[in-house]
């Protein structure tokens, strides 16, 4: 079968894109799917650096496009997930390097070789926006639970329509559970009742997120990190998997209660 | 036959009418061939696209337009008589009539201002952020209507959803022959959920306030100068 390409965009900057591409590809690849990742945000490139590969780089995306090399050339295998590869952005050139046409001929020469290609949209709805939405079979929306990323979510789903790309799926990331019971943020029912698309999976803030993406070590690659399972939720739910979403309490909270229980039960 | 392309300098750039009849994709075909025989006339060149009776999706604009863009063309605005290609043309941000004092790309067919306040366009899904309806009549919206989508209508806007976005209605229309309405203050918004970001109906303007408990369906209109909303009810209507 064809690989599939999933575009991951997000309208507004700083949501968490880069780092769900980079969580979700780790997820998918370590499940043994083949996985590529590309990184559309030309001149701002930083999906290499979320996924520990920067000091790889020898030919990109650009020299692709352009000719000086070839698919296999500019592609980073991950060392430690062998099904897992890169095509990294430039970093020294802008988003007019690459044309929509360029980003669906790209796709379709990696479609036989991998099971999902992965794109990492750059933040706007200008050239970048179009070039990683170009070839898309399917859009991952990414928004805060803030008003502003949400109102940039629901243009960029408006654009996706009139592109006619579907109607695209949500991931809601960085969901503070104690706020929102506060009612001090956004719920998950809130920002569905405004964007009317289907969920894919919801995150829950994490502070091993910045520590992992700093690490260059997605987070999903942990097996006890949280926000890494939410990330694994998403990658099955996006295999066609029927998964239940995780309670968005906190670990602690969750141990605390088993204790409770277990000093009751003694 | 005659030339299905005709191409002509306008203030703001290029205005290209592509005639009738033709098919899209072979008439396209034709403009992207025509330019790249002249790719350096061409290049940097802004376009205005006449489309006549057409109906084309926005997916057909944008495919043209991204073909355009490679070759760095930048279009920029479509005309057309087609309310489903202008709808297109609007989803993709482009401009669907050229600035005042342009010449057209092709006459006007005479509008009386009083016949087309009486036509209504029926929107029958959901206004997202960034989505604008302007129309000289009537607006009827079935689906919701976003923070951040506008509707501006010369009559009045019915909502069969929530409204949240900015809406104006009775708005002082130009019309096609350039004269002007003075707006219309008898001209009333209603929705399922009315809590519009602003709300304004000729010349009036007000902000929804906070709302209390469930959201029902209610009418805004000018009473003794105000913007007032009311419930709406079956009753004695």
């Amino acid at each position: 079968m064809p690989g599939k390409v999933v575009t991951i965009t997000s309208g507004k900057g700083g949501v968490g894109k880069t780092t769900a591409t980079a969580n979700i590809a780790v997820a998918l690849a370590a499940a043994g799917a083949k996985v590529v990742c590309i990184d559309g945000d030309i001149g701002l490139r930083n999906l290499d650096v979320v996924m520990g590969l920067e000091n790889r780089i020898v030919y990109d995306l650009v020299d692709v496009v352009e000719g000086r090399a070839r698919l296999k050339q500019a592609m980073i295998r991950d060392k430690r997930l062998p099904d897992l590869s890169l095509i990294p952005a430039a970093q020294t050139r802008d988003k007019a390097a690459v044309s929509p046409s360029d980003m669906i001929r790209v796709c379709n020469d990696l479609r036989p070789d991998f099971d999902w290609i992965l794109i990492d949209s750059p933040a706007g709805i200008e050239r970048g926006f179009r070039n990683s939405i170009a070839p898309a079979d399917q859009v991952l929306i990414v928004t805060n639970p803030e008003v502003s990323a949400v109102r940039d979510a629901d243009r960029v789903i408006g654009l996706i329509e009139a592109e006619e790309k579907g109607p695209g799926y949500l991931v809601l990331n960085r969901v503070k559970i104690e706020l929102v019971k506060r009612g001090d943020m956004l719920s998950t029912e809130d920002v569905l009742d405004i964007l009317a698309i289907p969920l894919l999976g919801v995150i829950p803030e994490d502070e091993g997120i910045l520590v992992s993406t700093n690490r260059g070590s997605p987070a999903a690659m942990d097996d006890k990190n949280r926000a890494g399972q939410a990330f694994r939720n998403i990658a099955r739910r996006l295999k066609g998997e029927d998964v239940p979403f995780m309670p968005l309490e906190d670990n602690k909270n969750f141990l605390q209660k088993l204790a409770e229980r277990f000093t009751k039960a003694g | 036959m005659s030339d299905p392309i005709t191409i002509k300098g306008i203030r703001e750039g290029l205005l290209v009418t592509l005639g009738d009849g033709e098919n899209w994709i072979a008439v396209s075909q034709t403009l992207l061939e025509r330019i790249d025989q002249a790719a350096d006339f061409f290049k940097g060149a802004k376009l205005a696209l006449g489309v006549g009776p057409r109906v084309l999706s926005a997916a057909d604009l944008g495919r043209l337009r991204d073909a355009l863009s490679e070759r760095k063309v930048s279009l920029w605005a479509v005309l057309s008589e087609s309310p489903t290609t202008m709808n297109a043309a609007q989803a993709l941000g482009l401009l669907v009539s050229l600035p005042a004092n342009t010449p057209a790309a092709r006459p006007d067919p005479e509008i009386n201002p009083e016949e087309a306040r009486d036509e209504a366009v029926l929107v029958r899904r959901t206004l997202r952020s960034g989505r604008s309806v302007r129309h000289g009549g009537h607006v009827i919206v079935i689906g919701d209507v976003n923070p951040g989508a506008e509707i501006v209508a010369g009559g009045n806007v019915v909502v069969w959803g929530r409204l949240r976005g900015v809406v104006h209605a009775g708005a002082p229309f130009t019309t096609l022959q350039g004269s002007s309405t003075d707006g219309d203050d008898g001209a009333v918004v209603c929705a399922l959920d009315l809590s519009p970001t602003q709300l304004r109906i000729a010349r009036y303007i007000a902000i929804s306030p906070a709302r209390k408990g469930e959201p029902k369906p209610e009418m805004a209109r000018i009473r003794n100068g105000q913007i007032i909303a009311e419930r709406w009810s079956a009753k004695g209507k």
